[in-house]
């Protein structure tokens, strides 16, 4: 039994995205039918043309008629998809996997989240009736336990350790700032970052990700259909998910300085994609930047960086937009919010802007290496679910 | 009805042959409060401190911190559990379960509540004397906002196991005395009593002393004795002596007739101007400092003043001076101060401010007991496989995926070091910011629990110890859980084991 590479057999042939933002004047159906709207528009689609639909969404709907309800798809097979932080991305590889398996010749890929009708601060997740004996700690305070024990291993300074994480968020807001589609779009300073109020552990408000409703849409067919409908598809070179087995905090070998399931799904996707040196042959990533010292130890864990190293090469400028290798050159969850069920679906949507150079006053130089990755993390450290996909421009 | 009229009850020896206290430990919370803090809210004064419960702590959970230390290593011969407060956390259900749960004791024996009376507390010792068991003495006092009983309360435990092997203190005698008069008094439920006139109640605790000191020295001439030879007890013979009770002016009085009647040295005077009395464990408080005073082969005298007098009389053994914890007055220094504003929000007297954040949900009847022995009493898994232990007890290794091959291990009671940990600014707590940890324990084993007591700044590598507390009340239903707490490096008897060395 072996994990076989789907390289090359499907393509992404169009894809829509709404701008995320606090929608109070939309709802998650409204969000859901822009971005669908604008990816069949892109490929002069209808409804009609497209065989099945899959929706990828966390908390604002529930069961495919989330979606068939709203666009009135009549005698189509629409399914939901979860899988915390992954959901818009598995929403992805199941629509791939269809066509790929030869079920279908075009298959429809959507995310949608309506978070800002809760009027809680941050991310509710549903919970699952239990007895109240596990810690209810908030994501952020969750990701915030990385820090110190990274500082730790590594013998890296606080101030140093700061320096760097205050470096993801204003690179990620810097590179917000050009992007029309983004919750926010300005540039914020350092000193505004470190100032900001303590939420958890050393992690201020702008060290998280913001909470922001939005959707995003992908059509995909097989490779040598694509040309039908797109001068420039997307090819899907991997699609990898590691599912952890929630041992982290239990085992004593797991020390909060890494993201064993992002490890274990980047070897996979890179062999999917026989990717051997991702710092140098990716032209950009669009990875998962909940909150600023997630992204760098994701340096790590994707191979991008040495390990111990990662907020050194941040600070280098190593991942800024014209570095040698752009992380989030959209702006991230830092600059997007993080809709769970759209943000798999947003980055994808980047990859489609940058490697077909489009992407206008943010397009990245790397562009001509011709693949890209996109990466979601859900979850906390040491019981999380990890995604990765890379795309590409050109058939190998 | 008129003194003369009460009939005392025959002071009771003979059951008691063999049986001693062969466990105790007194436990005070963490917190103190200003009482003149508390006088200026009504423009009155006050003078020194009162001993104050953690938002996460109730009767219940404080009932366990005492008990823990007292039967830690003799969880099999506890014979029976009762529980006395005031301050129950549920009426028709029993409370005394949980702490049977909490010290994971056989479940062959009884776990019962003695009512909410100030009374139940030297009941419960009278009762748990008869067969080897626990009594278990805790205690939340308030009262009005500013006035006597907020300020003069105490929040305190004390724990005492019974039995026959090696105790520290046996049981000469005991003697009790019945009345029915309106001294103290609070409408079931209601937060706050009352007292009547200080002086009247002083009068018939006087009288009452009178009958009891009576009844024990007849018990001395007669064949109620200890040895059953008729040697037994003289008033004089006792060396040290401590009374409790509501009524200050009666607890004083009383103290000053035993004295004139037998010589005897007062212990316990002066704890509840240290910290306050803590109503139905006041009883066990000064049991407990009689207990941390005494010498091998003193005769003990402790009296209760609640509805009655209550006298228990113990011979302390050569076993007392290796079997006695943390002395209660070791404690009396260690308290964070608090403010009264604080101490209002913990006692729910003032509401918080909500956070924008869902409400924690009722916590799942079906769920909690499938999961009792790690919700209750910590308890996880040891893998016969590969040894890897976890939390809560797994059907399936971590490490080796070995299935269903498990030797339960327990938490509770071993020390742990903090792995990494982070303050919680976003999550719910009624006392935030909520702090967690990863906490490696020292037998093995890691799990993520919440923090609490955290009073200096912590790090990496800090000890902690698991103690047992409340989380949300939802519905009515109280969520227990166990947290850990730092050890204070000052305190000897960190990990509430008995006077031992600490375990490597």
């Amino acid at each position: 039994m072996a994990q076989h590479s789907l390289s090359d057999r499907v393509a992404i042939i169009s894809m829509g995205c709404t701008r995320f933002a606090e929608h109070f004047d939309r709802s998650a159906d409204e969000l859901a039918v822009d971005a669908v709207v604008e990816a069949m528009d892109g490929a002069d689609l209808t409804r009609d043309d497209i065989d099945a639909f899959w929706l990828g969404t966390y908390v604002s709907g529930i069961s495919g008629m989330a979606l068939a309800r709203p666009l009135r798809l009549v005698g189509k097979p629409v399914t939901r998809v979860e899988n915390m932080c992954a959901t818009g991305s598995e929403a992805l590889r199941a629509a791939v996997y269809a066509v790929a398996s030869g079920a279908v010749d075009v298959a429809m890929a959507v995310g949608v989240e309506k978070l800002k009708d809760t009027g809680y601060a941050g991310l509710i997740s549903p919970k699952i009736q239990d007895d109240g004996t596990r810690v209810n700690t908030s994501a952020p305070a969750n990701f915030s336990l990385l820090v110190p024990a990274y500082r730790e291993r590594y013998g890296v300074a606080p101030e140093e350790f700061r320096a760097a994480m205050t470096h993801v968020a204003a690179k990620n807001h810097a590179n917000g700032a050009l992007n029309p589609r983004a919750q926010f779009r300005r540039a914020v300073s350092k000193e505004a970052i470190e100032r900001s109020p303590a939420v958890a552990g050393e992690l201020g408000v702008m060290d998280c990700s913001g909470v922001a409703d939005g959707a995003a849409a992908a059509i995909v067919t097989r490779a040598e259909d694509a040309h039908k409908y797109t001068g420039t598809p997307l090819y899907i070179k991997a699609l990898a998910l590691v599912t952890g087995d929630g041992s982290g905090a239990a085992d004593p070998r797991y020390d909060y300085t890494s993201f064993p399931e992002v490890v274990d799904c980047a070897r996979q996707a890179y062999a999917q994609a026989g990717i051997t040196d991702p710092r140098r042959e990716l032209a950009l990533a669009e990875v998962h930047d909940c909150f600023t010292p997630t992204e760098i130890i994701l340096m790590e864990d994707l191979g991008f960086a040495e390990r111990g190293h990662a907020w050194r090469d941040l600070l280098d400028g190593v991942y800024d937009r014209d570095g040698e290798l752009p992380v989030n050159p959209d702006g991230g969850l830092k600059s997007f919010g993080h809709p769970v069920g759209a943000s798999g679906l947003r980055m994808i949507y980047e990859c489609w802007l940058q490697l077909r150079g489009q992407a206008g006053a943010r397009q990245v130089a790397t562009a001509h290496r011709g693949l890209a990755l996109t990466q979601n993390l859900g979850g906390a450290p040491g019981d999380c679910v990890c995604f990765i996909s890379v795309v590409g421009s050109r058939p190998t | 009805m008129p003194p003369s009229s009460i009939q005392p009850s025959t002071a009771q020896a003979g059951r008691y042959l063999r049986t001693g206290i062969v466990g105790y430990h007194a436990y005070l919370p963490g917190y103190r409060l200003q009482r003149s803090e508390v006088a200026a809210a009504i423009g009155s004064s006050g003078r020194g401190v009162r001993c104050v419960a953690g938002y996460d702590e109730d009767s219940t959970t404080l009932g366990v911190a005492a008990a823990l230390p007292a039967v830690r290593g003799r969880e099999p011969a506890v014979g029976s559990v009762w529980f006395a407060t005031t301050d129950p956390v549920y009426a028709d259900k029993t409370n005394a379960t949980a702490i049977h749960a909490a010290l994971d004791l056989q479940p062959d024996i009884i776990a019962a509540d003695l009512g909410a009376s100030l009374r139940s507390g030297i009941v419960a010792l009278l009762v748990a004397a008869r067969d080897g068991g626990l009594a278990v003495l805790a205690d939340r006092r308030g009262g009005p906002a500013g006035g006597a009983d907020e300020r003069e309360g105490a929040d305190a435990a004390a724990a005492f196991l019974f039995g026959e092997e090696d105790p520290l203190a046996r049981i000469i005698c005991t003697a009790s005395v019945t009345a029915e008069f309106i001294d103290r008094w609070r409408a079931p439920g209601a937060p706050d009593g009352a007292a009547w006139e200080e002086r009247f109640g002083e009068q018939r605790y006087t009288e009452l002393a009178d009958q009891l000191l009576t009844r024990l020295a007849g018990s001395g001439s007669g064949s109620r004795s200890r040895s059953g030879s008729g040697s037994g007890i003289e008033l004089g013979d006792i060396q040290r002596f401590a009374v409790a009770g509501s009524n200050a002016r009666a607890v004083r009085s009383v103290a000053s007739i035993v004295q004139k009647a037998t010589g005897a040295r007062l212990e316990g005077a002066g704890l509840a101007d240290a910290i306050g009395n803590a109503g139905a464990a006041q009883a066990g408080l000064v049991l407990a400092d009689l207990l941390d005073a005494a010498s091998a082969g003193e005769t003990l005298l402790l009296i209760s003043l609640a509805d009655g007098a209550d006298a228990l009389i113990l011979q302390a053994t050569e076993a007392i001076a290796a079997g006695r914890g943390e002395p209660l007055r070791a404690q009396f220094d260690r308290g964070v101060t608090i403010g009264y504003p604080q101490y209002l929000l913990w006692r729910e007297r003032l509401a918080a401010e909500r956070p924008r954040r869902p409400d924690p949900d009722r916590p799942s009847a079906p769920f909690a007991w499938r999961n009792r022995r790690y919700k209750l009493s910590m308890t996880g898994g040891r893998c016969g496989k590969c040894g890897a232990v976890q939390f809560p007890l797994p059907r399936v290794c971590y490490q080796c995926h070995a299935a269903d091959d498990f030797e339960p291990v327990p938490a509770s009671g071993q020390t742990g070091r903090i792995v990494t940990f982070t303050v919680d600014r976003l999550a719910y707590s009624p006392s935030p910011p909520l702090v967690s940890a990863i906490v490696a324990f020292t037998h093995g084993g890691r799990l993520q629990c919440e923090l609490t007591d955290v009073c200096r700044p912590i790090k990496v590598g800090d000890e902690v110890v698991p103690t047992f507390r409340r989380g949300a009340t939802v519905g009515g239903i109280r969520n227990y859980i166990w947290k850990a707490r730092p050890v204070d490096p000052t305190t000897p008897d960190a990990a509430g084991r008995p006077g031992g060395e600490p375990e490597s």
